[in-house]
């Protein structure tokens, strides 16, 4: 380390927010992985540290930056722990990206990782067939070979999958029409969610449009270090939500959500919206003993975290019950259960302790990859409860 | 070096002993970003026995050691000279028993201040020491720290809830000092420990005191047009002989920078000093305090508003504990003075200190514990511009003196770590610093236990080299 490392002006480019940080130390006990390793390298002080480090040229971007960069869940609980404002999500997406263009993300992984991210998950004729295939698999049972494929959910039946219709007419007095966000992996995975929103989202006077023509938001490019790839897909919803008639634009993901927020102010999560607009109260009785788990990218990403919990309250015979830190990560985080499986069962175990004492009926949460980690980690561990979308229960109530 | 890298990886295993460049990068600085030193290794031992052999293996290779919770020390104490070795304690996080009816909890030192709290709630009782970095820093750091916070006014500082130690000795023998029924006959070495900085060994388990959670608390604020008023108003309160829990004060900078974060409040930005006021105990005598606290404060010159539920007390802490980080956002770096004086300067003092920031062209905020004379002048800069840190460091002396002229100390609960030991013989002569030195010695007679700290170093310029003065004493 004698010689002073060559800094670019991509790696230059990190500096300003990394000045951010006085080094207090607030963020170590909010950091999942900090809390796991215990190694002031895998908190997101030390993260910064090294990003600050790497950017004045004091220490070359190397594998421990790298291997640390990419051990970080995103989950940005540090972000609502820190008094001085560091822009972490940010600084880590710009780092991943310096990791990536120095060409230390090159392993099998990493390549897999970014090709599937740039060719497939936002073509959405590509994710569907890969999904079709997924269905096959899983009825032949071959899915349980398959390590990562073991995390997913039973696929929805083809005619869910199916494109939603354009509209949606809002029912009783209505109170705006708002735009759904459909996403690449709820539109799949979780088509049924996205039914049930715009069924919630009509139920309480909202005209729901869906245009056709948008795509994959790009949160889990840029999260993986892939800017160039992220501002494609951001450019291209851009135009299709452009000067659109409708008060919000609608998302259920809150990956997406706190994705697109920063580009387009418009953007509302499904029960924020209902909240703010004053749910509809269901006249059916659900009595259940309920968990909500907080999507990082919820509470954190978006500063949303009272409005879920008042919408189930709202719900007849919903008991809500707290269990331990329901603010930290579950260990899902977009694609990092597949490419860290490791941190992200250690992660999840922690997760799965706090449920499991609390034994809910059905667990709550709002986010795909959320929803993927909690049911397989509970079906694992053998719990009772179910895992549901905010608005599926919603749905239920209104059904019931 | 490569090995006493192979001795330590045999004993912790290669996964928790850290050599790489990069991962001790992140190691050269703790909460001081103004004094640091890279490590030539980082250990994470899981237990005691491994702290011991972690330390005889230091020792036999004639590297000095460091213990380190999380890094939120303010006085560089967690940083390694000499190329030592840290012992990172963070894995030593569990609570390892909890005794309501004993009313004490015996804890590993990793576990984090606010845990242990989380962790008792349901017998009823808490952890009184509250230090601003409770969220994160560990009680292992607190004990050798002797860290208080905003409520040691009425409950005291880490070293009056201290019951028992289990230690490693700076040359591997595990010892027990104290009892957990708070009385140890002999000499009180725990009392020694708690504070020693982690100059006299490495604490591997700490029983503490729990006490009952009080069952009534209110948090008042007083707003006042400037901070010499609420001071003046501190002293009318302490006077009349009212203990509140805490009293602060947070000035107007302050009050701004928080405002701007997460931390927000809602306290008044247009407030010259905010005084918070926590009063707890019984409900009936709460209430009365209450009102007699708002009459000092109205007859201050102050309006008072009163949170109004316990959301909104908490908020109050929170930007009150979020202040420090929360300066962050006026410049990339922040340095937190702490010094005492006693209480009936505090008006006068503070002046002086805003003066000398004045002086020296710098940022300078007050939040501080003003019921025990606790000051924290803030001073953001930007440690990349030279002369703005020679000027800190300018400023940061004379506060030092001031306080000391005044009657007052050099720290009040960040210890004196590398950042104040050549600031020891303001306050201390010979005589004293001698004094602590043989008591030191006792402890570590070859220096390998966090050296470079507390003592000036024109003193001990042997201690660098400690095997070269032997184990006699020499005249110092």
């Amino acid at each position: 380390m004698s010689e002073t490392p060559a800094v670019t002006p991509e790696l230059a480019a990190l500096h300003p927010g990394t000045l951010d940080c006085v080094h207090c130390g607030m963020c170590l006990s909010s950091c999942p992985t900090y809390r796991e390793t215990g190694r002031e390298s895998s908190s997101p002080r030390g993260r910064i540290y090294l990003m600050r480090g790497v950017a004045e040229g004091a220490i070359p971007l190397g594998d421990v930056t790298a291997e640390e960069l990419h051990l970080c869940l995103g989950c940005r609980a540090c972000e609502t722990a820190c008094p001085s404002g560091v822009a972490y999500g940010e600084l880590l997406e710009r780092g991943r990206a310096a990791v990536a263009d120095a060409g230390l993300r090159n392993g099998l992984v990493g390549r897999l990782e970014r090709f599937a991210l740039r060719h497939v998950v936002p073509h959405r004729g590509r994710l569907r067939a890969l999904v079709d295939l997924t269905a096959i698999a899983q009825r032949l049972g071959l899915t349980r070979f398959i390590p990562p494929a073991r995390l997913l959910p039973r696929v929805p039946a083809r005619s869910t999958r199916a494109r939603l219709p354009r509209e949606f007419a809002a029912q009783g007095e209505r109170r705006g029409r708002v735009a759904l966000f459909e996403g690449c992996i709820m539109a799949e995975l979780f088509a049924d969610v996205n039914r049930a929103t715009a069924r919630v989202l009509a139920r309480n006077g909202f005209a729901v449009v869906v245009p056709p023509a948008q795509g994959c938001c790009g949160a889990l490019q840029a999260h993986a270090g892939d800017p160039k790839t992220a501002k494609r897909l951001e450019a291209h919803n851009a135009a299709v939500f452009e000067g659109g008639d409708f008060a919000a634009i609608v998302s259920n993901s809150a990956g997406c959500g706190a994705h697109q927020r920063p580009h387009d102010a418009r953007v509302r999560d499904v029960c924020e919206l209902l909240d703010e607009a004053g749910l509809r109260v269901p006249t059916g009785r659900l009595p259940l003993r309920v968990c909500y788990d907080d999507p990082c990218h919820l509470l954190h990403g978006q500063g949303v975290g009272d409005a879920p919990r008042r919408l189930l309250r709202a719900i007849d015979g919903v008991e809500l019950v707290d269990h331990a830190d329901p603010g930290s990560c579950c260990g899902a985080a977009g694609t990092y259960n597949v490419v860290q499986p490791e941190m992200s069962r250690a992660v999840l175990a922690r997760k799965l302790d706090a449920l499991a004492a609390a034994d809910p009926d059905v667990i709550v949460t709002g986010n795909p990859g959320c929803l993927m980690q909690l049911r397989a980690g509970a079906r694992e561990r053998g719990l009772r409860a179910e895992v549901l979308h905010p608005v599926e229960l919603l749905d239920r109530a209104y059904g019931a | 070096m490569s090995q006493l890298h192979a001795a330590l990886r045999a004993i912790v295993g290669p996964e928790a002993c850290l050599t790489r460049a990069e991962e001790l990068y992140v190691y050269e600085a703790d909460g001081l970003t103004v004094h640091s030193a890279r490590p030539s290794a980082v250990v994470l031992p899981a237990d005691t026995d491994q702290v011991a052999r972690v330390v005889r293996a230091c020792r036999a290779h004639g590297v000095p050691f460091v213990p380190r919770g999380a890094g939120t020390g303010l006085s560089g104490g967690a940083v390694a000279a000499d190329d030592g070795v840290i012992i990172e304690c963070s894995r030593m996080d569990r609570v390892l028993q909890i005794s309501g009816d004993d009313r004490l909890a015996v804890v590993q030192p990793g576990v984090v201040n606010a845990d242990l709290s989380k962790a008792v709630a349901h017998t009823g009782l808490f952890y009184a020491p509250d230090p601003s970095s409770q969220l994160a820093c560990t009680l292992g750091g607190n004990v050798a720290e002797n860290s208080g916070g905003p409520h040691t006014l009425k409950y005291g500082t880490t070293t009056n809830h201290v019951l028992a130690l289990e230690m490693v000795l700076p040359d591997g023998e595990v010892v027990r000092l104290g009892s957990r029924s708070g009385h140890a006959p002999g000499f009180d070495l725990v009392g020694a420990v708690v504070g020693g900085e982690g100059t006299l060994g490495i604490v591997t388990e700490i029983t503490v005191r729990l006490v009952p959670v009080p069952e009534s608390v209110e948090t008042l604020l007083g707003i006042f047009p400037d901070v010499v008023s609420a001071c003046r108003a501190v002293g009318a309160i302490t006077k009349s002989g009212l203990v509140p829990a805490a009293l602060e004060i947070v000035d107007r900078r302050t009050i701004e920078a928080v405002e701007a974060s997460v931390y927000a409040a809602g306290l008044p930005t247009d407030a010259g000093a905010v005084l918070i006021v926590e009063l707890d105990g019984p409900e009936a005598g709460v209430a009365r305090q209450v009102e007699r606290v708002r009459e000092f404060a109205l007859s201050h010159g102050a309006r008072v508003e009163v949170a109004r539920d316990e959301a909104e007390r908490q908020r109050f802490w929170r930007a009150r504990k979020g202040a420090f980080g929360a300066m962050g956002r006026l410049a990339p770096d922040l340095y937190v003075h702490d010094a005492v004086v006693p209480r009936a300067k505090l008006p006068e003092i503070l002046e002086r200190v805003c003066e000398i920031g004045d002086r020296y062209r710098l940022r300078l905020c007050n939040v501080f514990h003003a019921g025990d004379g606790n000051l924290h002048p803030n001073i953001c800069f930007d440690r990349r511009d030279a002369d703005e840190l020679a000027r800190v460091v300018a400023a940061g002396e004379e506060i030092l003196r001031t306080c000391v002229e005044a009657g007052g100390v050099i720290s009040g609960e960040h210890g004196i770590g590398t950042e104040k030991r050549e600031y020891m013989p303001l306050l201390f002569g010979e005589a004293d610093l001698d004094a602590m030195a043989r008591l030191r010695e006792s402890f570590d007679p070859e220096r390998v236990c966090n050296p470079g700290k507390v003592f000036p170093s024109t003193r001990f310029c042997v201690e660098s080299n400690p095997k070269a003065r032997g184990y006699d004493r020499v005249p110092l």
